[in-house]
Parts: structure tokens; sequence; C-alpha cells
């Protein structure tokens, strides 16, 4: 991570949060417009979970991480909070990892 | 609300500087995107191994989320131009939630503001705090920390999956990006996946009600 890139983000970030209020003032957004926006974060973090579960790099590699976000998907079945999610998931991959696998 | 924030930050700190960001650049990240989804998913991919640029496009993409958003809260953040312009950088999702929640906009106005700077602060102190804490990790893989980022993210995602066009972007989303990893640098098979959120669209939308408000 570079400070341009960092500057870029928080750019962008307030950009969008700032540009109803700032810009569009009492024009809403063109349907079409609000209905991607709505179902872009379902698209990109479903593949922040698959590429962060299965890519090694550039290649396709099944390892602790599977298990681990196999756990945490239970464990977000059960509707447990994030942090519970996040540390089942990390202890699962943990335990895997300390009994030798990859 | 105020600790759940916090937590998250400490995960997020400690998550940030296990992956290699100097502490000086995750704090200024808490401060300055002020996003719990856009800075998880560019220290994701900063720890898998991609370049900042790989980073902050899928940050940013997540980011637009706020735009929506921002319109639905606009008219709470009423006042001067200067006001709205400090406003918009408090704008969360629970920020705007609260504020949403109102009676009315003076409540609404005193709601978004008073969350706004609690949250902050607490994300700020939770990302001071998981920041000096993972300056102590060595070996963030025997710590299953690469588990952690989508376990993360599948949390992020649980509760954007209830209608059937969300439910196919994210299938999409998901199997777009695993099938450019192979032909794409680090971070842009994520980017693509984004036309996932086009491809839903060819299913038709569930039942009025719940496809409006989402």
């Amino acid at each position: 991570m570079t400070w341009g890139a960092l500057l870029v983000l928080a750019a962008g970030t307030y950009a969008c949060k700032a540009a109803g209020p700032l810009l569009l003032g009492d024009r809403p957004l063109p349907p079409a417009a609000a209905v991607v926006l709505a179902l872009l974060p379902a698209a990109l973090l479903a593949a922040l979970v698959a590429t962060q579960t299965v890519a090694d790099g550039r290649a396709v590699a099944l390892d602790a991480r599977l298990a681990g976000v196999a756990a945490a998907g239970i464990a977000v079945w059960l509707r447990a909070p994030f942090v519970v999610v996040v540390a089942v998931g990390t202890a699962v991959a943990a335990a895997l990892r300390a009994l030798g696998l990859p | 609300m105020g600790v759940a924030v916090g937590v998250f930050g400490v995960s997020y700190g400690v998550l940030a500087v296990a992956a290699g960001m100097p502490i000086a650049m995750v704090v200024a990240m808490s401060v300055l995107v002020f996003s719990g989804g856009a800075q998880f998913a560019a220290v994701g991919i900063v720890a898998a191994g991609g370049g900042p640029w790989a980073a902050v496009v899928p940050g940013l993409l997540l980011s637009t989320r706020f735009v929506p958003l921002g319109l639905a809260a606009a008219p709470f953040l009423g006042g001067s131009a200067r006001r709205r312009a400090l406003a918009a950088q408090l704008l969360i999702d629970e920020s705007a939630a609260v504020a949403l929640a109102q009676p009315d906009a003076r409540s609404a106005r005193r709601a978004f503001w008073s969350t706004g700077v609690v949250l902050a602060v607490t994300w700020l102190a939770g990302t001071v705090i998981g920041a000096v804490a993972g300056t102590a990790i060595e070996d963030p893989a025997a710590l299953g920390l690469d588990a952690a980022f989508p376990a993360g993210f599948l949390a992020l995602l649980a509760p954007l999956v209830r209608t059937r066009r969300q439910r196919v972007a994210a299938v999409a989303g998901a199997v777009l990006a695993v099938a450019a990893t192979p032909v794409l640098p680090l971070g842009l098979p994520v980017v693509v996946a984004a036309a996932g959120a086009l491809v839903a669209l060819a299913v038709p939308p569930d039942r009025v009600p719940s496809e409006v408000r989402s």
C-alpha cells in the first residue's frame, strides 16, 4: 500500500459519500443506477470470499482456509457476531495448520 | 454499537499490520477512508500479495454503495454546504441507519452527528489498539489469519443475499472472480466480479416490497 493509493481510496470513498448530499440534491438516482449499485456489494463481497479462500497468487489452491471459511459459514448461519465469525474461521485454520496441513 | 464497531476496528488493525502495512497507514485509513468494508477489502488484497492499486480498486467499488446511502441521508445532513461536506465523511451504514430511524429531521440530524462522531472515535481507537497488538504477530499464516479475511467478508456478505437478484449477483461474482484468478493480476478478478451485478439483472426481481427496499 502506498500513500498515493490510500489517498485515492479516501478521496473516492468520500466522493461517493458526498455525491448525494452535495451534488444530486433533490434529484433521485436514475432507477437503473440504483438497482445496479444495490447489487454491487453482493457481487464484490462474494468475489472476495471466493478469491481469498481458494486463490494462492494466481493459482487456485485448497488449504486450511477452506475449512476456516466453512466453519465461519456455520457461525454466520448461527447468527454469530462479526468478530466471532472471524475468530472461528481463524481458529479452525490455525488448528489445521498446527496439525501440519497447508 | 460503539463496542461492535470498536472490536471490528481492532480486527482491522491487527490484520492490516500483520499484512505488512505500516501503523501510520493503517491508522490513516481509518481516519480518511472510514469504511470498514473498503478498508478490509484493500487490506485483504495487500495481505494476499496484491499491489496498492489492485487493492484500492475493489475498495472503491465497494464504496459506491455510499452513493444511494448518501442520497437517503441527504435530507438530514442539512445546513450549509460546508456542514454537509463535513457530515458526509461521517456517513457509514450505522450513522445513516440511526438517523433514518428517527421520527423527525431535527432528531435525525442530531442522531446522525452523535452516532457518526462516536463511531469514528471507536473505529479509530479500535484500529490503534489492533495495530499495536498486530505488530507482535510474526507468522500470520500459522495463526490462520489469512482465513480471517474471507471469514470477515462472509459475515459482511450474509445480510446482503436476501433477494433472488442479490444471490445471483453473489454467485456470479464469485464464479467470475475465481475463473479470472489464473488469468488476471492480483486484485483484478474482484473488479471483474462487479459484472456479476449486471448478470443478476437477467433475473426477475423478487416481488416488489423487498426488491424496492434493497
